[in-house]
């Protein structure tokens, strides 16, 4: 296996488990999108670039977005 | 029950799925080997159907029903998301009088990167037999980019730039169309989702048959789907507000 994957797999995992240990919700909502961008990173180097663009955009956009607004909707009307 | 027979139970549960897994692992093909048994039915295939791009000639042509399956079930998330988030009896939409204010650099930005972003969207969604990419990724690139016009610009020129009913009829549209070409298809050929269309030269923009077609189908279906979705969430969080 290429060096480059090996780190990519290793940061994968890393990340994840940042991820996972992350309690605070509205933290979470921004590990979980550097989450997306090393599993993209991953996802580019196994050389599937169909999977890392739905990737990149759903995971390091749309859902981090999704669980903030989620987020600010609970915790009401302060601003 | 107790805490410990609860440990008791989950340590059996897990110790089952990793013998399971380590089991599973070891039968594996090896890592990056040679032998793809599924690449050399499959490339040959796409090649013969010009799309390049043998994701997409997966994706809409040999397994086309599955995608179907697959775009069913982000229309059915967003319905049930939509159902969800829309306010109830005792809420009412009040925008806010005052909105923050946006740093000068976030709106030249912002505005700069919104054509280019729906460009590329709409690129990524009309070249998905070709090159990387689809209906679906170039649908979920053209509706987060729209979206810059909340972050450089404010909620109330997203809300008056995006009329969310259209988007509504949109995905409605774009799903419909992916049934109506399979049953085109099925009137022509014989079989559901059969490409029937003329399949053109390979590397033509219009070529490839019903791949390019159902791209641009799913391409309205996600984009209108995302639109609508984060079209509920904003309203929720920015302007929906209990009344008594």
């Amino acid at each position: 296996m290429n060096p480059l994957l090996l780190v990519a797999f290793v940061l994968v995992a890393a990340g994840a488990t940042v991820v996972v240990f992350t309690r605070e919700p509205s933290r979470q909502a921004v590990t979980l999108g550097v989450y997306g961008i090393l599993l993209t990173l991953l996802f580019v180097l196994l050389q599937a670039p169909d999977v890392a663009l739905s990737q990149v955009a759903v995971g390091s956009a749309v859902v981090p977005l999704m669980v903030l607004l989620a987020v600010r909707k609970v915790r009401g009307g302060k601003r | 029950m107790s805490r410990r027979a609860r440990w008791v139970v989950f340590w059996l549960g897990g110790l089952g799925v990793a013998v399971l897994f380590v089991l599973a692992v070891l039968r594996l093909p090896e890592f990056g080997g040679l032998v793809h048994p599924y690449r050399d039915l499959s490339v040959p295939a796409a090649m013969g159907r010009s799309s390049p791009n043998v994701v997409s000639s997966i994706n809409f042509d040999q397994r086309a029903l599955d995608t179907l399956g697959e775009e069913t079930i982000l229309l059915g998330s967003v319905v049930g998301a939509a159902a969800l988030l829309r306010p109830s009896k005792d809420e009412k939409e009040q925008l806010a009088k005052e909105e923050g204010r946006v740093l000068e650099a976030t709106k030249l930005l912002g505005y700069l990167l919104l054509p280019v972003t729906l460009i590329l969207g709409a690129d990524v969604v009309t070249h998905g037999h070709l090159t990387p990419g689809g209906g679906f990724q170039g649908g979920v690139v053209l509706a987060t980019g729209l979206h810059l016009l909340y972050v450089a610009g404010s909620y109330r020129m997203l809300r008056r730039l995006r009329p969310v009913s259209w988007y509504e009829m949109a995905e409605a549209a774009g799903a419909g169309a992916f049934v109506v070409l399979g049953f085109v298809g099925l009137f022509l050929a014989g079989s559901f989702l059969a490409n029937v269309l003329p399949w053109g030269t390979l590397g033509d923009l219009f070529s490839s048959g019903s791949v390019f077609a159902l791209n641009v189908a799913v391409g309205a279906e996600v984009t209108s789907g995302v639109v609508v979705l984060l079209a509920r969430f904003l309203a929720q969080a920015l302007s929906v507000r209990e009344v008594k």
